[in-house]
């Protein structure tokens, strides 16, 4: 293989794709931007597909994220979420969540309550919005529907009885019966992807209904663990539906699983044809802050690449996605060495209690930005004029006790685009 | 004076009840039953669950003590022995080296091998270059190094090996989680304890001819039950922390007094860097901390200096109950490591015994001296047999040896028996097997226990990931049916982020992160009483 050193050029250079990086993307290309992304997307295949706007406020969970929102920007007013108007949090998730059904992973529509969506263990979690896969659970839960839940011989860490048995109380319809996969029932492992995968081809499909349909007896509904496919769930889903005459619905996985896959899969297939020059398994080595823009250095296996861009979004994530880095001595901006607001030393990081109510403030480390979502250097002021943060890198906030995750990544993406157009738009007229 | 049955729970009769599930207590029970004895155990947690299960498994050579306690360390020397002879599954006869290193004493170094020497401990002396070619990890600084007969040994398997011979033997029993509340005392003789399920919290009466108190830590507050006061301890917590890869074949001392981070010992795959000293108070709250660990990696490094780049995936603390002699003086690095055998007569009780102090290495020995005791007290001539009766296995108990069940899972070809921790290859046939037969399995068995019996958690995952696979398969098998399961997986995976924390940093950190998504983003385990007060669930409309 020749080695070459190839050059891209693109208005706005994304660093990072999990779901803040996707998301950027996403709003870039809607609005005409060009893009270059450049990120390492292991971390997006740990998501359930759920994509959650705030569920939390501390106490409990939360019915209304928008009327918690209202107390988050009076109790918590650093939090990214507080710093941006209820309307563009609405049109950034409606927006994301249209272009993910537009691609062929249909999402219910953010409404304006939570719902309480299945776990793998059989707890439920608040979301906002959920693959279509998925709806039928929460129709068939608040109706006290007549529920078979079918689980696989050989797929490890998925238990239909745990489900059952911790739905019990609030589901008391629920039942539970483990089968063997068509040809894939010998007893070894079997795994969520490769199910998913075999379920694409409509004669698996087939045979799977002919084995469940026999159980269903009076079942008015029908839950499998998520494995309806990879590229084309929804499909997969109505066929299957239209094959047993009964909602099905998907439970997530213990990730990495399905529902992570198909996103991430989703985004490597589809932005690359929408124009978004994309580099998913790399990191970006070397960022220099020019006076035009910025310069990202990396290589892959064809060599050294250079990509210019008038403005770039940092949305490399925290601690698993590598954005952050915890020294026994304190904890690091990776890429540029950006400050990062934390807790004084390492017996601050965490709490002595895991499940402690209040989370661990190492949870709330990150970097902050100002009011046009520039990351703030050491004096202060904005690392450069048209460098941008967005996702879970930021500080102050703590996605997972808030259940905010997705939330913060795709609204501060939106936001974060939003700026970056603008300067970039501003730097090519001037 | 006999409590009424009724009131008091059901009864259960044996012959001894021994107090504390440490390898103490259970040594205890062993030496019993091999004389033909019946005992009954209890904890008030599980086996191990005190400085048993909270040490570096160092099966010492005595070296250690050579200068400053040469009884001990001679003690030391013909326990493991003995040890490596009855119980050689359970150990690991790698050696050890002593090393100074620049700015320690050279003079202490010098007169190492007089100590050793004196006390009958074998020691060589070699050369700083021999050294390094037995260890490479060690540092170039190192300027005295000596050879000695250290090995390790697993302290569960030792513990589930004794509990499960003396069932065998007596059909002796262990009951966990069964504190003891109060003891029936008539005159001079203590007829029976009241004692309760500590989860269920029913109580129950046990009756006994004789009692020991071999409760570690806690043998001091039992011994008080009983109305006695002369037995008193110093308690001084000794934090370890655990490496994710084995660093040197042998165990490797520091060469100077006693001190914080002096020791590296191999566990089998990885290895343990210990240990600190701090004398306590309040022994319930004895968790590592940053400040200790900081230390230990400070101390370590002028050793073997890779412990500066050294992953570490846990830190944990025991307590060490030392005998405190009147007017001794509070350091727990001074202190005796020997054990005194209390008979209480002269406190006017003819039939309880407090065994306390001593050491792992040791254990055997106490039981023994414990054993000829209550053995003689019950009119038993049969003479201690644990100094040279093979400690048998058992199917249920093979699952904490490092590496045993990934060998155990490659010969066995089994692709249906699938992997639940994948850290250390735990099979679901070790789990049913723990489940249906280990000591101490019951109805609903927990995590924890689960963990104390295998190597379910032990990994560099800490039990983040396996914890929920094997809970799962435990809802498939019906153990749990309700959200028990759930609460016993929150309190395993709470329970380990104690000894996370204080070593969360570099490629350890993000382990923790995904974690905490995992358990608290995704499955709510820190909310789980409040899912199901929220609203009803609602149908949204497709976008």
């Amino acid at each position: 293989m020749i080695k070459q050193p190839r050059r891209h050029h693109a208005e706005l250079l994304v660093i990072g794709s999990g779901l803040a990086g996707m998301a950027a993307s996403l709003f870039a290309l809607e609005r005409g931007v060009s893009v270059a992304q450049v990120g390492n997307s292991g971390v997006i295949a740990f998501t359930t597909g759920y994509l959650d706007l705030l569920g939390h406020d501390g106490r409990g969970f939360v019915d209304d994220p928008w009327q918690a929102l209202a107390r988050l920007r009076e109790d918590e007013p650093l939090h990214p979420l507080a710093n941006i108007i209820e309307d563009d949090i609405r049109v950034a998730l409606n927006g994301f969540t249209q272009t993910l059904s537009a691609m062929g992973l249909g999402y219910s529509a953010p409404g304006r309550n939570n719902v309480l969506a299945l776990t793998p263990a059989g707890t439920l979690k608040p979301t906002l919005s959920l693959p279509l896969t998925m709806q039928p659970a929460i129709a068939a839960m608040a109706g006290n529907a007549d529920t078979l839940v079918v689980d696989f011989i050989g797929l490890n860490g998925f238990s239909a009885r745990e489900v059952v048995a911790n739905l019990a109380q609030r589901w008391p319809g629920l039942r539970s019966q483990r089968i063997g996969f068509p040809d894939m029932d010998s007893g070894a492992e079997v795994y969520a992807e490769v199910l998913a995968r075999a379920l694409e081809v409509p004669a698996t499909r087939q045979r799977l209904a002919e084995r469940i349909a026999p159980l269903l007896g009076s079942a008015q509904a029908l839950g499998l663990p998520a494995i309806l496919g990879v590229h084309r769930p929804d499909q997969v889903h109505r066929e299957l539906q239209s094959l047993l005459g009964v909602p099905v619905f998907e439970i997530p996985t213990m990730p990495p699983a399905v529902p992570g896959v198909r996103l991430r899969e989703l985004f490597e297939t589809r932005l690359p044809q929408r124009g978004v020059a994309l580099e998913p398994q790399h990191r970006v080595k070397r960022l220099e802050l020019l006076s035009h823009g910025v310069r990202a250095q990396l290589e892959d296996a064809y060599g050294e690449v250079t990509i210019e861009a008038a403005a770039a979004v940092l949305a490399t994530g925290r601690f698993t996605s590598g954005g952050l880095r915890a020294d026994p001595n304190g904890i690091r901006e990776t890429l540029l060495e950006l400050p990062v607001v934390q807790p004084a030393g390492r017996a601050d990081w965490y709490r002595s209690d895991y499940f402690d109510p209040r989370g661990h403030p190492i949870n709330r480390s990150g970097v902050t930005v100002d009011e046009q979502w520039r990351p703030l250097d050491a004096s202060g002021r904005p690392a450069h004029p048209r460098l941008f943060a967005a996702g879970s890198l930021l500080a102050h906030q703590d996605w997972m006790r808030q259940r905010c995750g997705a939330g913060v990544a795709i609204a501060t993406a939106y936001k974060a685009v939003e700026c970056a157009a603008h300067a970039a738009q501003h730097n090519f007229n001037s | 004076m006999c409590a009424q049955p009724t009131r008091d729970g059901p009864v259960l009769e044996t012959e001894v009840l021994i107090v504390g599930g440490g390898v103490t207590g259970t040594g205890v029970m062993r030496d019993l039953a091999l004389r033909g004895i019946h005992c009954l155990l209890i904890d008030r947690r599980d086996l191990n669950a005190g400085a048993s299960g909270g040490n570096h498994g160092l099966l010492h050579s005595g070296g250690r003590y050579a200068a400053t306690d040469p009884d001990t360390a001679a003690e030391c020397r013909r326990e493991a022995d003995i040890l490596k002879k009855v119980a050689p599954e359970c150990i690991d006869a790698c050696g050890g080296l002593f090393v100074a290193v620049e700015g320690d004493d050279a003079e202490f170094a010098a007169r190492f091998p007089d100590y050793c020497d004196a006390a009958g401990i074998e020691c060589a002396a070699i050369t700083p270059a021999e050294a390094r070619e037995l260890e490479p990890c060690l540092s170039e600084k190192v300027f005295a190094a000596f050879t000695v007969q250290d090995a390790t040994v697993d302290p569960f398997r030792i513990t589930l090996e004794n509990v499960n011979h003396a069932r065998q033997l007596t059909q002796s029993i262990f009951l966990a989680h069964t504190a003891l509340e109060r003891f029936i005392i008539d005159g001079r003789t203590i007829r029976g304890a009241i004692c309760r399920d500590t989860r269920t919290g029913e109580a129950m009466t046990v009756r006994a001819r004789q009692v020991v108190n071999a409760a570690g830590a806690w043998a001091m507050a039992v011994a008080r039950l009983a109305g006695c006061s002369g037995v008193n301890l110093l308690y001084s917590k000794g934090t370890l922390i655990i490496s994710n890869a084995r660093i040197g074949r042998r165990v490797i001392n520091r060469l100077r007094p006693p001190g914080d981070g002096d020791i590296l010992v191999p566990g089998g795959t990885v290895s343990l860097l210990g240990t600190t000293s701090q004398t306590l108070q309040n022994i319930e709250d004895s968790h590592p901390t940053v400040a200790e660990v900081d230390r230990l990696v400070a101390e370590g490094v002028a050793m073997v200096p890779q412990i500066a780049h050294t992953r570490f995936i846990r830190a944990f603390s025991g307590v060490r109950p030392l005998l405190l002699a009147a007017g001794a003086n509070a350091d727990g690095r001074k202190a005796s490591r020997g054990f005194t055998l209390f008979d209480h007569e002269s406190e006017g009780l003819a039939n309880f015994a407090t065994v306390a102090g001593g050491k792992l290495t040791t254990f055997r020995l106490m039981a023994e001296k414990t054993g000829d005791l209550v053995a003689q007290r019950l009119g038993n001539r049969q003479p201690c047999k644990t100094g040279t009766a093979p400690l048998p296995s058992g199917d249920a108990l093979r699952w904490t040896e490092p590496g045993f069940a990934a060998r155990y899972w490659v010969a066995r070809r089994a692709p249906r028996d699938l992997i639940l921790c994948e850290c250390e290859m735990v099979p679901a046939s070790a789990i049913d097997a723990i489940v249906e037969n280990a000591p101490g399995a019951e109805l609903q068995m927990s995590l924890n226990a689960i963990a104390v019996r295998s190597r379910v958690g032990k990994g560099s995952c800490q039990g983040a990931f396996c914890s929920l696979r094997v809970t799962s398969h435990l809802y498939e098998r019906q153990v749990y049916d309700s959200r028990v399961g759930l609460r016993n997986t929150r309190d395993f995976v709470a329970q380990r982020f104690k000894g996370v924390a204080p070593v969360a940093w570099g490629e350890h950190l993000p382990q923790l992160e995904l974690a905490e998504a995992l358990h608290c983003a995704l499955l709510g385990l820190d909310q789980l009483q409040d899912d199901d007060a929220h609203p009803a669930s609602r149908e949204v409309p497709a976008a």
